[in-house]
């Protein structure tokens, strides 16, 4: 009788546990939804909350008729929520991804930037601010789709070397950071023949900022976004088998190189996506999952949606406090995500039980 | 029969590793692979597991050919606990277990998964470490967790490599005693791979000696584990008495100059391995 009462007990705390991840869910979105009116009050112009709340109101909801002077609607609509809705969307799809590679390749100190992609987008950005010319696309597009090609062929050149070795983790793992020297060198021998101007351009590229947002950048980043992450999310169990090992999981019924084929090419996907537009915003990928570990645990069906949450509120706070601290001169927020989250991390990691990883 | 291996050949790129294995295991039967390192008891496992494919020869789980039902179904009848859990993230003793479901489930957990999952857990009674995280757990705790994740699968049959080999004593004990006290309970067979032979002598109802790749010697464990065979197989010179009907082995010492036994490279296995997944 008594190990039935524990079984009892047991269950009921188990509820709590999921219950106490939904309710993080929740919390979360409440906690990004603030920050939005907070973050869009905020700038050289002055506008209280409620009247950025009614603006927002208004054009989401014109049944209501609200009145918005249309200096306001501009200033909300047109200048402050394109940087702040990608700021969301761009951390949560750089969270999400770092979230995925760190599962795939079982290992804390991957992101999606390990494999290669970031430095082979700033190669591409790097060869179309110099010499203006790309692979693909024209003018204004022209960095942005040559970032987004270049990072997918590093992606794809390090699957195909990883492949001829089956997959693994190590694998993977090497074959991406070797790439990420060699377009890192080649990017810096693009900037030191590269003239005052044009270096300019790269060194602002490097920095990642969310300066260029605009609705249809938006647009493309969310449909990516947005067609990725159901897989990702249907992969949570397979994710959670592969964290056991790989022969734990082929023998749980998991193809070990679907998975981290697949996973690899929407993280990838989904971070090419976003940095092309925004230039390389780091620790995102790495942290958030990290963070949101920490609270809830590494179950990949709460850590995914959890990690997307987190990293839209890191990413979103960090370009506020980037955009207004030092007005009028904005910070990139690529900057500011390192030097604030750094610290906050290394608090974390001091504070966890040493049982974190082992 | 629950399990029937039929002429098995398998190998590492041109080395020979099993050759010609054959064997069955019925119901409520804990067979161990006994064997120096490098013999091909963890390669028959992985063969029968479907980790690694057979040049040639057949594996039947419960009278299926496992090169013929897919990973997921085949992981609905064959379970597997393996020697040790790599390092990873933090996940509740329970969530670890409930991963056993996974060949069961295709996204969303019904309550039936989770009362097989706590089923398991009270009956192997670690029900109150159900809710601590498997990292912060001993050796033999994740041992006893790993057994666990396998028969929430609710397999047929249990595949288990070295499970005692780094626990101390209690918990070699407590793990094995488990172990047939399952096989028991839910009639399942069990085939682990094992070095201590007095483990394995008291624990198994069959024992397989390996030598080379080939079945040496095999049957109960007292027609297999005799001084003669230990000599031949492992080069060691041993006493071998009986305590209560079971033969309890006493090694002296290694014949002659280190005995040569075929080690193929770690690195070689990896290779190979990742070839025919």
């Amino acid at each position: 009788m008594a190990t039935r009462v524990e079984t009892v007990e047991a269950k009921e705390v188990y509820a709590k546990l999921t219950a106490r991840k939904v309710l993080f869910i929740v919390v979360g979105l409440g906690g990004l939804a603030a920050l939005v009116l907070v973050s869009t009050s905020l700038g050289s112009a002055d506008l209280g909350v409620s009247s950025v709340a009614s603006a927002i109101a208004a054009r989401i909801f014109p049944f209501l008729n609200l009145e918005v002077s249309s200096k306001v609607d501009v200033i909300v609509w047109d200048i402050r929520l394109p940087r702040i809705v990608l700021g969301i969307v761009a951390g949560a799809g750089l969270a999400i991804s770092g979230a995925a590679m760190q599962g795939i390749m079982r290992n804390p100190l991957v992101s999606p930037f390990t494999v290669g992609i970031s430095s082979a987008a700033g190669f591409g950005a790097s060869v179309a601010i110099i010499f203006g010319a790309g692979v693909v696309g024209v003018q204004k597009y022209l960095v942005i789709s040559n970032a987004f090609v270049f990072a997918l062929l590093a992606a794809f050149l390090v699957y195909s070397l990883a492949r001829i070795r089956g997959m693994r983790p190590e694998t993977l793992i090497l074959a991406g950071i070797a790439l990420m020297y060699f377009f890192s060198a080649a990017t810096s021998l693009l900037q030191y023949i590269a003239s005052q101007e044009e270096l300019h351009a790269v060194v602002h590229w490097l920095f990642g900022s969310l300066t260029g947002a605009s609705w249809e950048n938006i647009m493309v980043v969310s449909i990516i976004f947005a067609c990725c992450l159901p897989f990702l999310i249907k992969y949570s169990w397979d994710l959670n088998a592969l964290v056991a090992g790989d022969d734990v999981a082929t023998t749980l019924g998991v193809n070990t190189r679907r998975v981290r084929t697949v996973c690899m090419a929407l993280a990838t996907l989904i971070t090419a996506g976003i940095i092309c537009f925004t230039g390389i915003i780091g620790f995102v990928c790495l942290v958030a999952p990290h963070i949101t570990r920490m609270i809830i645990g590494a179950d990949h069906r709460f850590l995914l949606p959890c990690s997307c949450i987190l990293g839209g509120l890191l990413l979103l706070g960090a370009d506020t406090i980037g955009r207004t601290a030092f007005q009028p001169t904005t910070i990139p927020v690529g900057i500011v995500i390192s030097i604030i989250g750094v610290p906050f991390f290394v608090y974390l990691l001091l504070r966890t039980r040493k049982e974190y990883f082992q | 029969m629950k399990l029937e291996i039929r002429g098995v050949e398998f190998k590492y790129g041109s080395v020979l590793v099993l050759e010609d294995i054959s064997l069955g295991i019925s119901d409520g039967e804990v067979l161990s692979l006994v064997g120096p390192n490098g013999s091909g008891k963890t390669t028959l496992l992985k063969c029968i597991n479907r980790i690694l494919k057979p040049k040639r020869g057949a594996i039947l789980v419960e009278g299926r050919d496992v090169s013929r039902v897919g990973l997921k179904e085949l992981a609905r009848s064959l379970g597997y606990v393996p020697q040790s859990a790599p390092p990873s993230f933090p996940l509740t003793v329970f969530d670890a277990v409930l991963l056993g479901r996974k060949p069961h489930v295709n996204w969303k957990l019904g309550e039936r998964d989770k009362e097989i999952a706590f089923g398991v857990l009270r009956l192997m009674e670690l029900d109150d470490m159900a809710l601590r995280l498997f990292n912060e757990l001993s050796g033999g705790e994740k041992q006893k967790v790993l057994m666990a994740r396998a028969l929430s699968q609710e397999p047929q049959v249990l595949l288990l490599d070295e499970p005692t080999s780094n626990l101390d004593l209690r918990h070699q004990l407590e793990v094995l005693e488990l172990l047939i006290d399952m096989v028991k309970e839910k009639s399942l067979s069990a085939v682990m791979a094992m070095h201590d032979l007095n483990l394995a002598s008291r624990f198994s109802t069959k024992i397989v000696m390996l030598k080379h790749g080939k079945i040496y010697a095999a049957g109960e464990p007292r027609e297999v584990l005799n001084s003669d065979n230990i000599k031949e197989v492992y080069g060691v010179e041993t006493t071998v008495n009986s305590n209560s009907g079971r033969p309890y082995i006493i090694p002296s010492t290694p014949i002659g100059k280190a005995h040569k036994t075929k080690v193929i490279s770690k690195i070689m296995i990896r290779e190979d391995l990742t070839l025919y997944v």
